[in-house]
């Protein structure tokens, strides 16, 4: 609407207005784009190229031997199955047991609903702090242990009360028909509530499987056993000691027979590595944008 | 539900009242969950009032009371660093909050735009760093960077602004407000999605009267949708209170290294390379001790301010 009004009468102000804004607004999706599109070009690249850092703008002499090189560094056909275990696992789990927890907590004829109610909300307001949660896990026999990824999350609180909000606002008569009909709770929950509150659910997953995949600091923490390292924390070292994983792939073939163009480098492995880590960020992308506005909600409280 | 409404037979009643304990214990295990995972961690605040050593159980260790909460302020090593975390925290806190109204603006200006297209297209190029973790925006930061092979040494360097390249990583220089632009970049698109949210809200009545009143775009946006969104925006800073020293480490911990370690050492990242890097986990506990109590006191001052100036509490 603003747009036919605009074409009607655009002043001189008016149009200095949008040039300005659009220039901006241009420069801002560049600054969050090309950092992106430069680590992409550069994988593609003639290997030399790049380590004298002459890619710029454009590709030179594409090849897609690190694409194929890339899975050969030490630990990285693991890296990638654990993480993408820990994400499959540490989201489809979650939501199970979230909706579950939700739903009871959403019936209020629970016996002593509000004591067992307040006792949950309430950790959402402190924490112990890393070392005593640190401590904890050492406790409970989690570290070095693939389940670290997975157990601590299997309930968010913070999810639980969205989801129990969310089923609170369903209309009571649905569940109330089948109740007289002799469903029990599962059945109910199941078959009524569930196909109702995918919304909810569909969002609490999306984002859930972000934060699996992108998650590095529990690794950090708990994990010292590189078979159970993440494609996160994979990068995260390689970040940390360059050369290392570039020489341990080189050493493997024989250097006469390598057309310098194509030979792996330090640098295009970690681009390439970096690369692969994003993929799967932007294959959900588009499904993360339906629910950006109930995202909001979650992220605000995960930061 | 209904019963709450009208007494029913005895009969029912009993029914239901069976129901309720059904309920309960199937939110049990839940209930037990939580207390492992929220409420069990809180013993390990003893390990602050006694000189923890490793492979040691907590009863074998020698109780020392408060000393490691005095050694932290008395002993002067000790007390430098502390300090400078705190400056740290501090200094990239303010730096956060002076962009707090960023996010405001670019959806202002956003929704500004004629082309519903070209909305789309910026939103989404923009918001997708959010998604993105520490460890990959390390590395993009890496790529553009670097010292030798980064994309912007290279660019300055080809114009011939600069004949060796600039160490943007690797230098102590303006941390804070290097990782003030990176989380920036990362957030500022998503934090828009609020206000352009309340920005559809408004009523498009009011915005036409005031284009027939002969009011500007600039006098529409300061008298009509800024006061719109300044609700929102009061409710996210004092959210952001009582978070006041959850700087966090992610960011941190990636950008990390000799150089930068001065600045960047957050009261978060500070209990980390105590606690986990040195070993230190007595000190580095009662460190989290006292972050807990300002958190909780922040937590409570940020509501009764809430409470104040809107009528209700937020938490």
């Amino acid at each position: 609407m603003t747009a036919i009004r605009n074409k009607r009468r655009m002043s001189v102000g008016d149009r200095i207005f949008h040039i300005v804004n659009y220039t901006v607004f241009i420069l801002l999706g560049l600054i969050c784009f090309y950092p992106f599109y430069y680590l992409v070009i550069n994988t593609i690249s003639n290997n030399r190229m790049v380590d004298l850092g002459m890619i710029m703008y454009l590709p030179q002499g594409i090849h897609f031997t690190n694409y194929v090189k890339v899975f050969e560094v030490d630990g990285m056909i693991r890296a990638i199955f654990i993480s993408v275990s820990r994400t499959v696992l540490g989201t489809a789990l979650p939501v199970i047991f979230t909706s579950i927890a939700g739903y009871l907590f959403s019936k209020e004829h629970m016996w002593h609903r509000k004591l067992l109610y307040r006792f949950t909300i309430i950790t959402m307001y402190f924490s112990a702090g890393m070392i005593p949660v640190y401590m904890n896990m050492k406790l409970l026999h989690l570290m070095n242990s693939f389940w670290v990824y997975i157990i601590p999350g299997l309930l968010s609180v913070y999810n639980m009360v969205l989801v129990k909000t969310f089923m609170e606002s369903l209309p009571a008569a649905l569940e109330e028909s089948a109740q007289i009909d002799g469903a029990t709770y599962p059945q109910r929950f199941i078959h009524i509530v569930l196909p109702l509150a995918k919304p909810i659910l569909a969002t609490i997953a999306l984002f859930g499987a972000v934060n699996q995949w992108n998650a590095y600091m529990d690794t950090l923490l708990y994990i010292n056993d590189s078979e159970l390292y993440t494609m996160q924390f994979l990068l995260y070292e390689y970040l940390n000691q360059a050369s290392s994983i570039a020489s341990s792939i080189t050493a493997n073939t024989d250097m006469s027979m390598i057309d310098q163009a194509t030979q792996v480098s330090t640098t295009a492995l970690r681009n390439t590595m970096t690369v692969i880590t994003i993929l799967p960020i932007i294959f959900v992308y588009p499904f993360i944008q339906r629910y950006y506005v109930q995202g909001v909600m979650i992220g605000a409280v995960k930061g | 539900m209904s019963a709450v409404k009208a007494p029913k037979p005895a009969r029912q009643r009993s029914l239901h009242e069976r129901d309720g304990k059904k309920l309960f214990f199937m939110a049990l295990p839940f209930v037990l969950f939580v207390f492992v995972f929220h409420y069990m961690p809180l013993w390990g605040w003893s390990f602050a009032f006694v000189n923890y050593k490793p492979g040691r159980a907590l009863l074998n260790c020698d109780f020392v009371g408060l000393t490691n909460f005095t050694k932290l302020f008395l002993q002067p090593v000790m007390r430098n660093r502390l300090f400078e975390v705190l400056r740290n925290t501090f200094g990239m806190q303010l730096l956060h909050y002076l962009t707090m109204p960023l996010p405001m603006l670019f959806a202002i200006f956003l929704h500004e735009m004629p082309s519903r297209r070209c909305r789309k297209v910026i939103q989404t190029v923009t918001t997708l760093p959010n998604f993105i973790s520490w460890v990959i925006i390390y590395a993009l930061a890496y790529g553009m960077f670097a010292v030798d092979t980064g994309f912007i040494n290279n660019m300055l360097k080809s114009v011939g602004l600069i004949e060796t390249g600039i160490p943007f990583l690797t230098s102590g220089d303006n941390v804070w407000l290097k990782m003030t632009f990176y989380s920036l970049w990362k957030s500022l698109g998503w934090s828009a999605i609020v206000y352009l949210a309340a920005i559809a809200g408004i009523d498009h009545e009011v915005m036409e009267a005031a284009e027939v009143d002969g009011a500007g775009r600039m006098r529409r946006i300061w008298h009509i949708t800024i006061p719109e969104l300044i609700p929102t925006f009061f409710v996210l800073l004092v959210m952001s209170i009582g978070n006041f020293l959850n700087a966090g480490m992610e960011q941190q911990k990636m950008f990390s290294n000799a150089m930068t370690k001065p600045y960047i050492e957050t009261l978060d990242l500070y209990v980390y390379n105590m606690g986990i890097g040195s070993g230190l986990i007595s000190y580095s506990t009662a460190v989290g001790i006292m972050k807990s109590f300002v958190a909780v006191v922040l937590f409570s001052s940020a509501n009764m301010l809430s409470k104040k100036v809107r009528g209700y509490s937020m938490f």
